[in-house]
């Protein structure tokens, strides 16, 4: 048990951990989550239910558990980053085969107290997987393309997985955030190139395999005005959202689009909507600004990481929260096609902001832990 | 371990992150621009949308503005509405609410089937009428039981209300909800149970009468909710309509019908102002506003009396003897005979092979043209007819304004026929055969009139040949109508004079066909002209079995009973036409009744006393 942590440091105490935490991100991580109460509070029309009041809660049992999380030792995280990927794996397959014996299309495992949604923890796990398989390969290793089959196929398996679930958002989240992993290993960029140019040939194929709901999605991205009513008309709506609500918005539980119910579940995958609606461009840019914080602090912790798993494993979650952004942004302001992706920590829903914190959870894990140096061979698995 | 190799993976990955941060920074600054793009380039735009998705304007019916007679007596108003509204969203039992309202106002199972069948096409949140015109006894009775009445709300509207009902029908018309054809760009038609002027002065002066729409700015949210009222205008009450009408006069006509089926007018002969409009048998006005059951509406079409039928204006009946006044004048104006030409009448002529009969079988002996009127001699009619030709008998009905619309203010008016012969070659391609000029001769055969166009005719021989015309309407709001130039009809003096005393000797001369339904107050006296109108032509093989008894025969086969007159003798003011159809003679039917509206008339002198002056509009908004 204690031959492969061959460390050169002594083990921290939790008191010595405890005050190695980043508490400049849990501020931040902590003020992005009480924005999204305020907001929350917003689109019930002035009420902490039916989402604030929730909200509140999940935030403060997935803060303990990121705080918990931060606290373990960065070399179990890479001792069980396998174990976790297998059994997240085998999670997505059990709810799939849920799914087709005849419990209706569900994406989680219900454990009683908490839905388990495989395909959110696998947003984490496979970036453990990941960074444990890079962590393990030397610079020149990755240069042989034999060496990359095995990490292609551990993103492969989870990704087609949950485009049959089907989740097109998580699945895009699993691909650009793998290959962002792949990118910062060192894969050389031509091969990007040439996954590139073969997932273009490969769009009509998917196009056959998409839902017909898909199809509109994306249908619908290319003109939403030509149905205002239909599918466009959460893009409409957004859009006019967002725009009436000018430079200074149009004050706070004061927008007519939101707190009208012009934009249906604005609280979920729509909440930026209302910032820009009720904050205007300002708020919008405040908040944008202090997601830039938190991915500038993400990049700080995986560079000052003394061992590549940890590096990986924090610029790969931060590139995650970043997608995470980009992707909702983009969306509620027209810019790409719907999918469901909310908006990091803003967004009323508890799987996310629960991914979310044990997300922040590993890179606190990595900061506190920034010292430790891993042997290349974890343990025997390798 | 080789150190080189670790810091050769770190240099790539510090290179990479760098590159990678600069992506994202790349793309967190178009993320800013898009935001610029939306929040401040195209801001104006979207806010105009913002304020469209969530402003909603709402009409607000304006009152609609009364009727009133010269006197200022409502002859149209609006009167509070007393109904019950439902909200279905409200309630959790639909049926059962209905159930408990059935047994606090009648609610019949029909109207029951019409609600939840308008309930199933509506939102939930939209109110729904549910009983409407509850008496003040009812809708108390709502307002106590309103916590076993879940989703049900009391409330007051407006509605039209015709006071005067049947006496008035055809002159004022009514209103009723709004036909496909007949929105237009009034926005106001649109609005759920508006009503709109259907006939009669509501039709004619229905724009005027409308007013304008009000409006409110309502918030509302997705769902067409209202959230809060932002701004409101009242709209404009219409126009306050004042009549010629004298509403005591109106309604002395109408009763003096008695069951009769016709109709019974009085103007006044010098500004053609008309007093009196009625025609009977009447229906009840306010019956459309509510909505009539088909069955209602059936019995209407189909009764015989034609209660539906604006008789005066619409109804065309041959003129018979009142019509000799013009084949008088179209003789003595055109000179081809004179006051004193005599006929002598055998109570029998014949032309050709056809026989000419006067309605005295044993004839009026040898007449000049007073006694011809006096005694409505039908041969000497034949003969001033035959010799003066039909087209100058047309030409004089022309001048007196028979054969076209009088243009009173009201619609479907009818012109009557007047024939000619080239009406004759147009409309039949046949040329005129003389017999039918003798039969024209006593305003019979094609020839047609309203009773209104008689009571203009008798009107401009009374007011000394000016060529006067009907109306209706005084003022509209504070555009008063007056009576336009009334020209002479360039009729001598002396013939019109000849053709009033004939006609005063029908009714004061012992031997006159309406001496018995003379005025005897002095001063008061009345001149007229009996008519009977054949309403089919008695066959040879009736004549000969005796003429029947009008009284035996059926209904719809005796002869119309018409009147036509002016009073006082001496100075003409009021002229009457009054029609009893199917009465039997104009002597027994018509003539009483027309000389008890005279005397009437007489008696109110409405065009002696002040009327009421417009005062611009109903007044007051909608309460």
């Amino acid at each position: 048990m204690v031959s492969y942590m061959a460390s050169r440091h002594r083990d921290l105490t939790l008191g010595a951990k405890l005050l190695m935490v980043n508490w400049g991100l849990v501020f931040l991580v902590t003020l992005i989550a009480s924005i999204g109460f305020a907001m929350l509070y917003s689109s019930a029309g002035g009420s902490w239910s039916p989402w604030a009041g929730k909200q509140v809660v999940r935030f403060i049992a997935g803060f303990i558990v990121m705080i918990g999380v931060a606290l373990v030792d960065i070399r179990f995280w890479a001792r069980w980053a396998y174990p976790i990927y297998a059994v997240t794996l085998i999670g997505l397959v059990a709810v799939e085969v849920m799914g087709s014996i005849g419990m209706g299309a569900q994406r989680w495992i219900d454990l009683g107290f908490f839905q388990l949604q495989p395909s959110e923890i696998m947003k984490l796990a496979l970036v453990l997987a990941l960074a444990r398989y890079f962590h393990g390969i030397s610079l020149e290793q990755v240069g042989r393309p034999l060496m990359l089959v095995a990490p292609l196929i551990l993103v492969l398996l989870p990704v087609v997985l949950v485009l049959k679930q089907p989740n097109l958002g998580t699945a895009t989240l699993l691909m650009l955030g793998s290959g962002a992993i792949f990118f910062l290993a060192g894969v050389r960029l031509w091969k990007f190139a040439i996954i590139i140019v073969a997932v273009l040939s490969a769009l009509p194929v998917v196009w056959q395999f998409m839902h017909d709901y898909q199809k509109r999605r994306v249908l619908t991205f290319m003109d939403p005005e030509n149905d205002p009513l239909g599918a466009g008309y959460n893009i409409l709506q957004s859009m006019i959202a967002m725009g009436s609500g000018g430079i200074t918005g149009k004050g706070y539980l004061q927008g007519s689009q939101s707190q009208l119910r012009f934009l249906p579940e604005v609280q979920t995958d729509f909440i930026f909507t209302q910032v820009g609606e009720e904050f205007g461009m300002i708020g919008g840019v405040v908040l944008l600004f202090l997601y830039v914080c938190l991915f500038a602090y993400g990049i700080a912790i995986g560079l000052g990481c003394r061992n590549q798993f940890g590096r990986l494993v924090a610029l790969g979650i931060t590139t995650q929260f970043f997608l995470y952004v980009f992707i909702n942004m983009s969306m509620v302001m027209g810019l790409i096609p719907v999918v469901g992706i909310p908006l990091p920590l803003v967004s009323y829903g508890g799987s996310a902001m629960m991914t979310l914190l044990l997300g922040c959870g590993l890179m606190l894990s990595v900061s506190i832990h920034r010292e430790h140096r891993l042997p290349r061979r974890v343990d025997g698995l390798n | 371990m080789a150190s080189d190799n670790e810091t050769g993976r770190y240099k790539t990955l510090t290179r990479r992150t760098a590159m990678l941060a600069g992506g994202q920074l790349t793309i967190v600054a178009v993320l800013v621009g898009r935001m610029y793009y939306l929040q401040v380039v195209e801001s104006s735009q979207y806010q105009m949308m913002a304020d469209e998705n969530r402003i909603d304007m709402r009409l607000l019916p304006p009152l609609r503005g009364r009727i009133l007679d010269r006197f200022g007596q409502e002859l149209a108003s609006n009167r509070q509405n007393f109904r019950a509204i439902l909200i279905p969203e409200q309630t959790d039992e639909v049926e059962q609410t209905l159930d408990a309202l059935a047994r606090v106002v009648p609610f019949d199972d029909h109207q029951k089937r019409k609600v939840l069948r308008e309930i199933a096409r509506r939102r939930p949140f939209v109110p729904v009428t549910v009983v409407e015109n509850l008496t003040w006894e009812q809708f108390a009775a709502v307002n106590v039981h309103g916590p076993e009445l879940s989703g049900i709300q009391p409330e007051v509207g407006e509605t039209r209300y015709y006071p005067y009902a049947d006496q008035l029908a055809h002159v004022i018309g009514y209103v009723a909800a709004v036909a496909e054809n007949e929105v237009d760009d009034d926005p106001l038609l649109q609005l759920p149970g508006f009503r709109i002027g259907k006939n009669g002065i509501e039709r004619a002066f229905d724009k005027r009468l409308r007013g304008t729409a009000g409006s409110s700015r309502v918030e509302v949210n997705a769902y067409g909710r209202m959230i809060r009222e932002l701004q409101r205008r009242e709209g404009e009450s219409g126009d306050e309509v004042i009549m010629t009408l004298d509403m005591g006069l109106q309604r002395f006509a109408y009763d003096a019908m008695g069951q009769e089926s016709g109709a019974a007018v009085v103007m006044d002969v010098h500004t053609g102002e008309v007093l009196a409009l009625a025609s009977t048998p009447g229906f009840d006005p306010n019956l459309f506003n509510t909505g009539l059951s088909h069955a209602e509406w059936n019995a209407l079409r189909s009764n015989e009396r034609n209660p539906l039928i604006n008789k005066p204006i619409a109804g065309l009946y041959p003129p018979g003897s009142t019509f000799k006044m013009m084949t008088a004048l179209a003789g003595l104006e055109s000179r081809i005979v004179t006051a004193d030409h005599p006929v002598f009448c055998s109570g029998v002529t014949s032309l050709g092979n056809h026989e000419f009969h006067c309605w005295k079988k044993e004839g009026h002996g040898t007449v000049d043209m007073l006694g011809a009127l006096e005694g409505s001699c039908d041969l000497y009619f034949y003969d001033v007819a035959r010799r003066v030709g039909i087209d100058r008998i047309a030409e004089m009905c022309g001048r007196f304004g028979l054969g076209r619309p009088t243009g009173i203010e009201l619609p479907n008016e009818r012109a009557g026929i007047i024939p000619s012969t080239q009406w004759k070659l147009q409309t039949m391609g046949k040329s005129w055969q003389q017999g039918e000029t003798l039969v024209a001769g006593i305003g019979q055969g094609y020839i047609t009139t309203t009773p209104l166009q008689l009571a203009q005719m008798v009107s401009r021989i009374a007011n000394g040949g000016h060529a006067v015309s009907p109306r209706l309407v005084r003022s509209a709001g504070t555009t008063e109508f007056s009576t336009g130039a009334t020209p002479s009809l360039g009729i001598s003096p002396a013939n019109l004079a000849t053709v009033i005393e004939g006609m005063n000797r029908v009714t004061n001369s012992p031997t006159g066909t309406a001496f018995k339904k003379r005025i005897s107050e002095p001063g008061w006296e009345m001149a007229g002209k009996t008519g009977t109108a054949q309403v089919r032509r008695i066959t040879m093989a009736e004549r000969a079995a005796g003429v029947r008894k009008q009284e035996d025969k059926p209904w719809i086969e005796r002869h119309h009973a018409l009147f036509v007159g002016f009073a006082p003798v001496s100075a003409p003011r009021y002229a009457v036409a009054v029609i009893v159809e199917h009465g039997g003679s104009g002597s027994g039917a018509a003539a009483p009744v027309a000389r008890d509206l005279l005397r009437e008339a007489q008696r109110l002198d409405p065009l002696s006393r002040q009327a009421v002056s417009p005062s611009g509009g109903t007044g007051s908004g909608p309460s």
